[in-house]
């Protein structure tokens, strides 16, 4: 490990949290931001020119898909928190959708450990609401917290029943403990596989109204208001939800949301090959919905954006529309996705778009991450805003290759990754894996 | 008359000019249907594989005897006997198929879009038998060549389809085919199962009957499809027959002349009154006919061979 002091110059270094946008530098020794270096640590320092590079906080992501233990040949700590070194994301928040599923302390304490072993950023761990994510009886959601998770979900299996739904919330509130709730109704969506539209009647395939999605953003900003405790709506896709959750807001409501840079790129026209790298829960809505999204970003309606990284292998993939499962990888190309939606395209400014990868969602989830403050933990994003790149799916560290950017061109591209005062991620090499 | 395809996957990838090559080949096969050898050499030593990963009797039939009628070799796979229940993935049958020499591949399925993903693995024709509620071409072909035989020239035509739209590729490859023939579709039904989203392909949606029976040249009925359809969309096959079946009163409201079609298989007393399709007016035996001509078609031309040829043949 490189114990060495750090010293990143002449970047343009923005931290969302403190306002800081200016040329300057950075400087890095015992695992932490410093306002300076002693003359000792400065004889041997490792230096980074950022001359025409953006230095910020390191990003932090709180919805992946790490599936270890039991679909390791999808993904794994190890190669997941690679994935995320090299997209630049310092911070990720694992889903408890693993085999078995992470509903006890036990399994709480294997990923622990294997995270202690394997990951090359910071990893955090989230439990699920109900046993084996059934919906039906809570899990141990005290003992879930003092085993470590962040917070509780079930990921993609919605609780659909109410009762348990506000005792979830009500019980978890008690532990400080976050609810992220997958918002969708399961009895609209049966066999349904893409966003209900001009495009499911074209292809003949079975649509999934926007509705599905509000309804229970609905439910969750009611059970709120009765139980007080907050409640997190994971990637939010429908124009409708963004509206529900703006209103509920100015009501005061506890309510936080996130967007993922599919929905706020791509639209279900997308699907017109019946490609399966664009599948994925929630699907790919109109252009409407998109561009709901975005003001949704833009007036803060939308708290963060995360990737809801899901790997599946080529041979998973590569089937039927209606077979092939949903999802896709979004660790790698997330920095460029957002980018390009959001300060590319004139929509927020660049350090307004990086709020939305760093402070924000570290609050959410409340980390004490995404910032550059003196005597935080040096965690730190090198990236150049401007460089046009083509994804290679034989170059991703992640151990699957599902990406709907595949062949394209993307623009933003991160040089360098610190986790702790050590560099994990440097133009194109994880340095630990020699 | 040309033809530069190798695939048939959907009407949606078809010109007019495209459709009109197909009719006039059609019509080139009916005549050696009609003859006392009605057999002609035109795929001999070829194989052609029916894939069948979905029930089907009408369809399966139609491009077995085809083939045979193009003196291919063909043989028939179905979903239970197939390796696809052993775990096999469609692209691994599909390219064994391929590689135990089959020259063309025809594939029916439940899965919407599984003949254009087989069309970009595999070097030989892929001809789609229907594919969820996508589409199904050769259905529209011996559907609109039908229409043609009673109507000529389909421009300004009105074409109503009744029933589930929702679910159904015949009604989506029969609006491709009819909107680039010229012919003015109606799609009807209730509104769970024809959705007003529907207008933007360039057809009038209607949920009432009269009206869009009123003046039609062709009604179009459509089974309602118990097994591909959750029970929500209508309260019950009854109250369907009252509301939208085809009955005589019904019936009266189309054009004298105009004719009744159903892709079969139909469920009499649901969505057609029995003695309507047995009457006159019904041509539902004629579009089965014409369906062994249309993938006679189909197969002759996606394998390459070669419209004019045809064309002088029937001539001599």
């Amino acid at each position: 490990m490189d114990k060495r002091a750090i010293w990143i110059r002449n970047g343009r270094v923005i931290d969302p949290a403190s306002g800081r946008d200016q040329v300057g530098d950075v400087f890095v020794a015992g695992g932490t931001i410093r306002d300076r270096l002693t003359p000792a640590q400065k004889k041997d320092v490792h230096e980074i020119d950022a001359s025409g590079l953006v230095v910020c906080p390191g990003l932090v992501d709180i919805h992946v898909h790490l599936r270890e233990p039991g679909q390791t040949h999808k993904e794994t700590i190890g190669t997941g928190s690679r994935a995320a070194a090299a997209g630049g994301f310092t911070t990720i928040v694992c889903m408890p959708n693993t085999a078995p599923p992470a509903d006890n302390a036990g399994t709480i304490q294997y990923i622990l450990d294997t995270i202690r072993r394997d990951a090359v950023v910071n990893v955090f761990p989230t439990g699920c609401i109900t046993e084996k994510m059934e919906g039906q009886n809570l899990a141990p959601i005290g003992s879930l917290k003092r085993a470590g998770v962040v917070a509780i979900t079930d990921d993609g299996l919605c609780v659909q029943d109410n009762e348990i739904m506000r005792r979830a919330v009500e019980y978890a509130d008690m532990f400080g403990l976050l609810v992220m709730d997958h918002c969708q109704d399961a009895a609209l969506t049966r066999n349904a596989v893409m966003n209900e539209g001009y495009w499911s009647l074209h292809l003949g395939l079975k649509g999934w109204p926007g509705a599905a999605e509000d309804v229970i953003v609905s439910r969750n900003v009611i059970l709120s208001t009765l139980t007080g405790a907050r409640i997190h709506c994971q990637h939010i896709s429908s124009a409708n939800a963004v509206d529900i959750i703006r209103r509920a807001k100015q009501r005061g409501v506890s309510i936080t949301a996130e967007a993922c840079p599919p929905h706020l790129a791509l639209t279900d026209a997308e699907l017109k090959t019946y490609d399966t790298h664009f599948k994925m829960n929630p699907p790919l809505r109109t252009e409407e919905d998109r561009r709901a999204l975005i003001e949704g970003i833009k007036d803060g309606t939308l708290d963060c954006v995360a990737t809801d990284h899901a790997p599946h292998t080529d041979y998973e993939k590569d089937q039927e529309f209606d077979y092939a499962p949903f999802g896709i990888i979004g660790l790698e190309t997330a920095l460029a996705v957002t980018l390009e939606a959001l300060y590319h395209s004139g929509e927020l400014p660049l350090t307004d778009t990086l709020d939305l990868l760093t402070r924000k969602p570290a609050n959410i989830v409340r980390l004490e991450k995404g910032t550059l403050a003196k005597g935080a933990d040096a965690d730190i994003t090198v990236f150049n805003p401007d460089e046009t790149w083509e994804v290679d799916p034989t170059r991703f560290f992640s151990k699957s290759a599902n990406s709907p950017w595949n062949y394209r061109s993307l623009k933003g591209r991160v040089r360098t990754t610190i986790v702790g005062g050590r560099i994990v991620y440097h133009n194109g090499e994880i340095p630990d894996d020699g | 008359m040309t033809w530069t395809k190798t695939h048939l996957v959907g009407i949606e990838d078809l010109t007019k000019e495209e459709l009109e090559t197909i009719f006039r080949v059609t019509a080139a096969f009916k005549g050696i249907l009609g003859r006392s050898v009605k057999k002609v050499p035109a795929l001999r030593g070829k194989t052609v594989v029916n894939l069948f990963l979905e029930p089907s009797t009408r369809t399966r039939v139609a491009f077995e005897v085809a083939a045979k009628r193009l003196s291919a070799d063909v043989v028939t796979i179905t979903g239970s006997a197939s390796s696809v229940i052993k775990g096999e993935t469609l692209r691994d049958t599909a390219l064994n198929i391929q590689a135990l020499n089959a020259d063309i591949l025809v594939i029916r399925h439940t899965a919407a879009g599984s003949p254009a993903y087989l069309s970009r693995l595999t070097r030989i024709p892929v001809i789609n038998a229907g594919d969820g509620a996508h589409e199904h071409p050769t259905q529209a072909l011996l559907d609109c060549f039908t229409m043609r035989e009673h109507l000529g020239d389909l421009k300004g035509k009105k074409v109503t389809i009744l029933g589930d739209i929702l679910f159904s590729r015949v009604a989506r490859s029969n609006i491709w085919a009819l909107t680039k023939m010229g012919a003015d579709v109606t799609v009807a039904g209730p509104s769970t199962l024809v959705p007003e989203t529907f207008a933007r392909f360039g057809v009038t949606v209607s949920h009432d009957l009269r009206s869009a029976l009123a003046d039609a040249d062709v009604v179009m009925l459509l089974r309602i499809q118990h097994e591909r359809q959750s029970s929500t969309h209508f309260p019950s096959l009854g109250e369907y027959t009252s509301m939208f079946g085809l009955n005589k009163t019904r019936a009266s409201w189309l054009k004298p002349e105009a004719i009744i079609m159903h892709p079969g298989p139909i469920n009499r007393g649901v969505e057609i009154d029995s003695e309507l399709a047995d009457s006159g007016r019904s041509v539902i035996l004629q579009q089965v006919t014409n369906g062994i001509a249309a993938r006679m078609a189909v197969l002759y031309l996606c394998s390459g061979g070669s419209p004019e040829v045809l064309g002088e043949n029937e001539d001599g």
